[in-house]
Order: C-alpha cells, then sequence, then structure tokens
C-alpha cells in the first residue's frame, strides 16, 4: 500500500480524490442541480448497491471459473451450466427439506463433485490440448443445458431465503428531505446485502487458503510451473481434482446464492458464462484477485448502464472489455499472481 | 508459373478428382428430382450454414483462430438488410435499394469481423474463443435490449429477396441456385486464398507465428485480414439467411446458433473447406429428421452427443473418419496386393514361410 503510494502518488491522489466524492455523494443530502444532472438521489444509492451485490455474486461465479484455469490451463465454458445446475439442486432440496442452508450445502457439494468425475473422467485424457478440451466443455454445456430444460422445464423459480435475511433493511443514507423537516432514509433488501458480505467472506476464504495453507501453496506453485510441482513428488492430479472441485462447487453454490437473489429459468446460464468470461478477460485470467476487480467493474458498469442508459446497457460493459483488451491484453491484473 | 503447372500437369495432378465432378452435377440436378421441401429447407438451408461454418473453417484452419462470432458477423449482415430495406414490422425499414442494401449489409459484416480480429488478434487458441464468444453473446444481449434500432426481443420480419429478371427469388429452386451459386464461389475463394501468397503466410503464422514476425511478416495485419474476408462470407450468408427465414430475431443469433455454427464446422472438419459442407448436411439432416428417431424436444442432446463424441475419437471430424478408414482400406489393400505380388514373382516363397 505504502510502496504503491511513493510509486504512483499522481493515481493515488486521483484514487483518493474519486473516493471522496463517491463518498460524499453517497451521504450528503444532494442539492437540486445535482439532482436535474444525475436524476433522484435514491436511484443512484439503489443502483450503487445493486452493482456492488451483482458485482459480488460475479466474483463467486469467476473466481471458481479463473481459479480452474490458473491451475489446468482449462477454459471450462460449462461453467454457467454448472451454475444453474447448482441453483436448480439447491432448489429441489430447499424445496423438499425446507431448509434454505441444507440446500446451499448440498448443491455445492453435488455441483464439486460432478466436477470432480469431468476432470477425471475427460480433461485427464486430453491434458495439453487446450482447444480440445475447451470443445468439449461446449458439448457438455450444450447437453446439460438440454437435459436441465427436460427435468425442469422452462419455468421460473424463485428461491425463498430464511426468514431473517428477508425484508429490508434502513441504510444510513438520507435520500432527501422532507417538507416537514423528517428526513428519508434509504431502504434495502438485507438479502442482497448479505450477497456482498457472502462474496467478500469467501475471497477472504480463498486468500487464505491460498496463501496460508500448503494446498494453496502446491496450487500457486502448480499455477507457476506444473512440471516442477509434479517433479518434486506432488501427486498433481490430486491437486487438479481437488482445485476443479472448488472450481465447480463455488459455481454451485453462487447458483443458490444467485437464484436467491434474482430468479432461476433456462438461459441463466449464459448469463453467468458471458459475466465469468468477461470478468475473467478484464481481471487476467488465473488471477483470483484479478476477478475480484473485474466483477465489481463489470457490476458496477452493467447496473449503471441499465439504469441510466436501458437500452446501451451492454454497450458499457463490452466496452470495458475492449478498452482492457486494448491496453492490457493480459487483463487488468493478469500475470501478476505469480509475483506476489 | 501458375499456367505452366496448369497445363503440363495432367487432370489428376492438378486437384479435381472426378468425384468433384459428379457432386457438382448431383448438385446442379438436384431440385430436379426432389421436392420443394427437399430443395429449400434441406437444400439451401445446408448451404447458407455451410458457408457461414466455411467462413469458421477459413480462420479456424488456416489461421487457428477459432471465432465464434461468425455467425454474430452474418446476424449483423442480416439486420443490416431489415433495417435498411424493407420490413413489415414498422420499426426503421428504410426502404434503401437492395443492391446498395447488400452492399452495406456485406462490409458492415466485414468490418465487424475486421474489429472482432483487431480485439483478439493479440491473444491466441483458447483466449480467442473466450472473447469471440464474449462478444457474440454480448451482441446478442445488445440486440435483445436495443427497441430503436434493432427492435429488441421481436425483431424484423417480412424481409423478403428481391424480384429480379421476372424471378421471385424465395421461391425453392431459385433460391437453392442463388445459394448453390454463392456456397460455390465462397469455397473457390476460400481455395484459391489458401492457396495465394497470403494464405499460406497465414498457415505459417497458424503454425509459428514468432518465426513469421523475425522473418518480417506483419502477423497483426495478416490475422486481421483473415477476419476481414472470412467476414465477407459471412456476411454473404447472413444476407441469405435473412432471406431464406424472412425474419430476424435475437434468437437467430443466441448462444445456441453459435455454438451450432461451431458444432457444423468441427463435425465437419476444419482441415478442408469440404468439411463444413459435411458437417451442415449432417447437422441439417439429423435436425429434420430427429423427431423420427427420438423425441424432437432433445435434439440438442443428440446434437451435444455427437460434437462430443465426435471431439473425443476424432479431433479431424467426419473428414478425419474418412481418411482414417480410407488409409486403413488402403493399406490392407496395398498389404494384399503386395502379397499377391511377391506370389507372382516367387510362388514358392509362401509355400517356403508355410511349410520351413
Amino acid at each position: 500500500m505504502r510502496r504503491f503510494i511513493e510509486q504512483h502518488t499522481f493515481w493515488s491522489i486521483v484514487i483518493l480524490l474519486f473516493a471522496v466524492i463517491l463518498l460524499w455523494l453517497i451521504f450528503a443530502v444532494w442539492p437540486q442541480w445535482l439532482i436535474e444532472i444525475l436524476g433522484r438521489k435514491k436511484t443512484f444509492v439503489n443502483t450503487l448497491l445493486n452493482g456492488l451485490t451483482l458485482g459480488g455474486l460475479y466474483f463467486l461465479v469467476a473466481s471458481g471459473f479463473t481459479l480452474i484455469f490458473g491451475l489446468m490451463r482449462n477454459v471450462n465454458l460449462a461453467h454457467g451450466s454448472m451454475y444453474l445446475l447448482g441453483a436448480y439442486i439447491g432448489y429441489e432440496v430447499a424445496d423438499t427439506t425446507g431448509s434454505w442452508f441444507l440446500g446451499l450445502a448440498i448443491a455445492f457439494v453435488v455441483v464439486a463433485l460432478s466436477g470432480m468425475l469431468m476432470q477425471t473422467l475427460v480433461f485427464r485424457r486430453m491434458e495439453g490440448d487446450d482447444i480440445r478440451q475447451t470443445l468439449v466443455t461446449i458439448a457438455i454445456s450444450i447437453i446439460v443445458a438440454d437435459l436441465m430444460l427436460a427435468i425442469w422445464t422452462g419455468a421460473t423459480y424463485q428461491f425463498t431465503p430464511p426468514d431473517w435475511l428477508f425484508g429490508a433493511a434502513q441504510l444510513p443514507v438520507v435520500s432527501t428531505i422532507r417538507s416537514s423537516g423528517d428526513a428519508v432514509y434509504i431502504k434495502y433488501p438485507i438479502y442482497r446485502l448479505a450477497v456482498f458480505f457472502v462474496a467478500v467472506a469467501v475471497g477472504a476464504a480463498l486468500w487464505l487458503f491460498l496463501n496460508r495453507t500448503k494446498v494453496g501453496m502446491m496450487i500457486r506453485a502448480g499455477v507457476n510451473d506444473r512440471d516442477m510441482l509434479s517433479a518434486s513428488g506432488v501427486n498433481v492430479q490430486l491437486v487438479f481434482v481437488l482445485v476443479f472441485g472448488i472450481g465447480a462447487g463455488l459455481a454451485g453454490f453462487a447458483g443458490v446464492v444467485g437464484g436467491t437473489a434474482l430468479s432461476i429459468s433456462p438461459g441463466e446460464d449464459v448469463r453467468y458464462l458471458l459475466a465469468s468470461l468477461i470478468v475473467v478477460i478484464v481481471g487476467g485470467l488465473g488471477s483470483v484477485p484479478g476477478a475480484a476487480i473485474g466483477a465489481l467493474l463489470i457490476g458496477l458498469a452493467e447496473q449503471f448502464g441499465l439504469a441510466y442508459f436501458p437500452t446501451y446497457g451492454v454497450v458499457v460493459t463490452f466496452l470495458i472489455m475492449v478498452i482492457v483488451l486494448a491496453v492490457r491484453p493480459q487483463g487488468l491484473m493478469g500475470g501478476s499472481w505469480s509475483r506476489q | 508459373m501458375r499456367e505452366q503447372r496448369w497445363f503440363s500437369n495432367s487432370w489428376s495432378d492438378s486437384g479435381i478428382h472426378p468425384g468433384v465432378i459428379v457432386v457438382a452435377v448431383f448438385l446442379i440436378a438436384y431440385p430436379w428430382f426432389t421436392s420443394d421441401f427437399f430443395t429449400f429447407q434441406i437444400g439451401a438451408y445446408s448451404l447458407i450454414l455451410a458457408t457461414i461454418a466455411l467462413s469458421l473453417m477459413m480462420l479456424a484452419g488456416y489461421g487457428g483462430m477459432i471465432s465464434l462470432a461468425q455467425l454474430t458477423a452474418a446476424g449483423l449482415a442480416g439486420y443490416t438488410v431489415a433495417i435498411l430495406g424493407e420490413n413489415s414490422v414498422g420499426v426503421m425499414g428504410l426502404g434503401w435499394p437492395w443492391w446498395l442494401t447488400v452492399i452495406i449489409a456485406i462490409s458492415f459484416a466485414a468490418v465487424f469481423s475486421s474489429f472482432v480480429g483487431a480485439i483478439s488478434v493479440r491473444t491466441e487458441g483458447i483466449y480467442t474463443i473466450m472473447i469471440t464468444l464474449a462478444i457474440a453473446v454480448a451482441f446478442f444481449f445488445f440486440v435483445r435490449q436495443n427497441y430503436v434500432i434493432f427492435n429488441g426481443f421481436t425483431g424484423f420480419a417480412g424481409v423478403e429477396p428481391p424480384t429480379l429478371f421476372g424471378i421471385y427469388w424465395r421461391n425453392p429452386t431459385p433460391f437453392y441456385y442463388l445459394t448453390l451459386v454463392i456456397a460455390a464461389l465462397s469455397m473457390a475463394a476460400v481455395f484459391y486464398i489458401s492457396r495465394s501468397t497470403f494464405g499460406l503466410s497465414l498457415q505459417a503464422i497458424r503454425d509459428n507465428p514468432r518465426r513469421m514476425r523475425s522473418l518480417g511478416f506483419n502477423v497483426p495485419f495478416h490475422r486481421i485480414f483473415a477476419y476481414f474476408l472470412s467476414g465477407i462470407i459471412a456476411g454473404t450468408a447472413g444476407v441469405l439467411l435473412v432471406w431464406f427465414n424472412g425474419r430476424i430475431s435475437p434468437g437467430s443469433i443466441g448462444v445456441d446458433v453459435v455454438i451450432d455454427i461451431l458444432v457444423i464446422a468441427v463435425v465437419g472438419g476444419l482441415r478442408h473447406p469440404i468439411g463444413p459442407f459435411l458437417g451442415a448436411i449432417a447437422f441439417v439432416l439429423l435436425e429434420n429428421f430427429a423427431i423420427d428417431l427420438i423425441d424432437r424436444e432433445r435434439f440438442n442432446t443428440v446434437i451435444g452427443l455427437a460434437f462430443l463424441l465426435i471431439v473425443l475419437f476424432s479431433p479431424d471430424g467426419m473428414l478425419g473418419l474418412w481418411h482414417r478408414l480410407r488409409n486403413k482400406f488402403r493399406t490392407a489393400r496395398e498389404n494384399r496386393l503386395a502379397m499377391n505380388g511377391v506370389n507372382k514373382i516367387d510362388p514358392h516363397s509362401q509355400e517356403s514361410f508355410d511349410n520351413p
């Protein structure tokens, strides 16, 4: 942090300035001229929070994607299908047992197991042949999407989160002052706030796992040099299976979390696949911190695009991707994982 | 030099296989002995899909770049025709003359494709797949969201080919011949490109970009130009596709269709321009007649399984399968011939082996 400020004094000042303006935008009562430019403050704060939550959700999906890529150079295009599979399984379990948390746990475990199965049965057979592996994941995603459509039909499902996560919380943010002098506070669904905190917690757990445990050390070593890790006596295949399990499981986990915040229907798999793709392209393939930055950026861009220019919302996301590719083809944090 | 080779070699050496002539005669005679359904829904549709897949084959086979945005380029051309030409929806439909619309549509597709190339040119292999897939999906969401220009979810309907020389070109037989001519021209163009200096350097870049760069070739330019050429082919096919369907909507450029094009190209074979045509015929036949074999609803499972099996067991697609079978057959025959030959020269050799 301190080194960053010393090295990039100018950018530090810019970032600090942005942070101050953002804080002021959030907490101050907006004067009339600002409302004329940006619209109501409630829209702005809600969009910001929606963007943060969506970014959190995207991080949950994309971190698994990037983890798998980082170690195995395997672009798992069936990742979106795993998200949707997790959502459906979680829904079924929660519906029969009545426990949302059991649904979450079982979705994680089942999708993780299916990922491990894929790794042992399919990808191990064609190690080193990236393009073929990717084509296989496409084939799997076609089949899985069609089978899910057969089982769960085209209907839209909606989870109910546990009672204590239901409802809205009053935030200590004033939206307007009524003429009577009462302050109107902004309300926001508790569940969505929880999504964001879960994403932060998962991110922190991943960081601890990768940086503070022995297995995490092996994974990082594998990212840098697979052959050397194997030569030093580690069973690389076991590490691969483990990482594939965690990555896929995270997608299933995100399926339940995201399915509760939004809804579950066919086509969501493509949406989250696109999100994961853009997040990791922007953040840098194989980098977990990159996925966090990319997810926040894309989540915010998508929500602000949707709120302020509805028919061109996707263009904002797309432009971010194009600009990043033009300036830094390896992504914002690409290649920096090894230097940590 | 070229002419010399052309004339000094016999027919079989110059690459025109008698099979090609048989196939050409069959394709030209095809509408005479089949019903309108087979001419239009099977024949013309296969040729259009094959032409789009051909543009992918050109990039993947010669350039080593698997672009999933080829259908998107075709879709952009189709949308342009609907927007600038006439449609029955009442949104846009500027009513420009058909030739201008078609030219603009194809050049849009070519420019779009070059743009895709420019974005993904610095990356290779799976990165190209990822980026082009992201572009294709983003374009799908964009046209679905945008009601001002692309009429959102409903898209456009009532897009008609022009009536020219007194022929209504959407009638099965004329339309079939139109697609056949375009497909044949595209294939000839791909053949020509693959043997041209440009095509050879492109293939060399596919095999070793670093060496080509140090030899002084402009690698990004070659790649982007390949995207540009394939965009022209895809755009032309896209115009045909919108004329064929008479309508275009986000569903026509959705991810499943994008993947279908990839499946067609890979299942057919990416090594030779004939591959996409084989793949497209197999795909369209399966799509239309799978209903008799299995539940129509589960068509995608069948396609996915076919794709999976091909990728797992024959990475070169149907062409690779065919070559392998032929080689096996040929070696078997050669062995037999060789054995016979041995017997003729030395009739006792066989016996001496049997009775030492």
